[in-house]
């Protein structure tokens, strides 16, 4: 009974902030409501039990990836209206629908198929996280230590990239200091 | 009607997918084109434990564990990249960048 009031209500929630965040024009309001729309999106891993990936769900994205996104907001022009692009509504609506579909057809069908069974089956008596931590550190350990690899990769490129010339504060520099950077710039683009 | 199971879940997640497909195909600001993939990443997630919570199977939840690491991996990298290309252009519309069109 509550678990179906509960999953109605965040249900609707989610599907009304991420509606939200892909049709509104503002980029700020986009921002807002798919924070919304990750912390709902965390109370259906509570429901289902699996406290962990909420936890994690609630501290990695709306915890850091909004952080990251609203500090790449600051770089970018966010306060003017967003352009859409002009097309037919009825093709985009039919091809996303369409393939959606077929995502979930692809989950469904070895479920329908075959009796499948739980290879790794839910310990008796063991949290959530306990179980989480034994299945991690056992069979996906190598899988495990490839990610963190990656996001080391991951951290590194995202220094490269975004800590290029942030020595030089445009605020502060002089309007022939910016033209001259400005040039040398395009000169580089350029050749 | 009062019974959650599995169908609910999966229909849930696909309209979540659906709304993440049309957010990526009716932008035009990489930014807002990336909130967009965010979306299907979740949608993914929530079929990964709904089906791990039904099937008594942890796979599923391991597997979100990854898409997250994923997408926080894929966030960092093309955030920098966009960064680098707005200092470069001034903008990060998607019609700027066709400078391959004969």
């Amino acid at each position: 009974m509550f678990e179906a009031i509960a999953f109605y209500l965040f249900a609707f929630l989610t599907i009304a902030m991420f509606f939200i965040t892909v049709t509104t024009s503002q980029a700020l309001y986009a921002l807002s409501a798919l924070a919304a729309g990750m912390i709902f999106i965390s109370a259906f891993f509570f429901i289902l039990g699996a406290d962990f990936l909420g936890a994690v769900q609630i501290i990695v994205y709306t915890g850091a990836v909004m952080a990251l996104y609203a500090f790449g907001m600051m770089f970018f022009d966010t306060t003017r209206e967003v352009k859409e692009k002009q097309g037919n509504k009825y093709i985009i609506v039919g091809l996303a629908t369409l393939a959606a579909v077929m995502v979930v057809v692809i989950f469904a069908a070895p479920i329908v198929s075959t009796n499948i069974t739980a290879s790794y089956p839910m310990l008796e008596g063991a949290g959530n996280t306990q179980e989480v931590g034994i299945v991690l550190f056992t069979k996906y350990l190598v899988p495990f230590e490839v990610a963190a690899i990656m996001l080391l990769v991951a951290m590194v490129a995202g220094i490269v990239l975004a800590g290029k010339k942030m020595d030089l504060s445009l605020t502060l520099m002089s309007a022939e200091e910016i033209k001259l950077m400005d040039e040398e710039i395009n000169k580089k683009v350029l050749s | 009607m009062m019974e959650i199971g599995l169908n609910h879940y999966l229909v849930l997640s696909t309209i979540l997918f659906a709304i993440g497909l049309v957010g990526i195909m009716r932008r035009k600001n990489l930014l807002l084109l990336f909130f967009a993939t965010e979306i299907l990443l979740n949608a993914v997630n929530v079929g990964f434990a709904a089906i791990s919570h039904y099937y008594g199977d942890l796979t599923g939840q391991m597997f979100a564990f990854f898409v997250i690491a994923i997408a926080a991996s894929e966030l960092a990298v093309g955030l920098g990249l966009l960064i680098v290309w707005h200092k470069r252009h001034g903008t990060i519309d998607l019609d700027s960048m066709s400078s391959m069109r004969g």
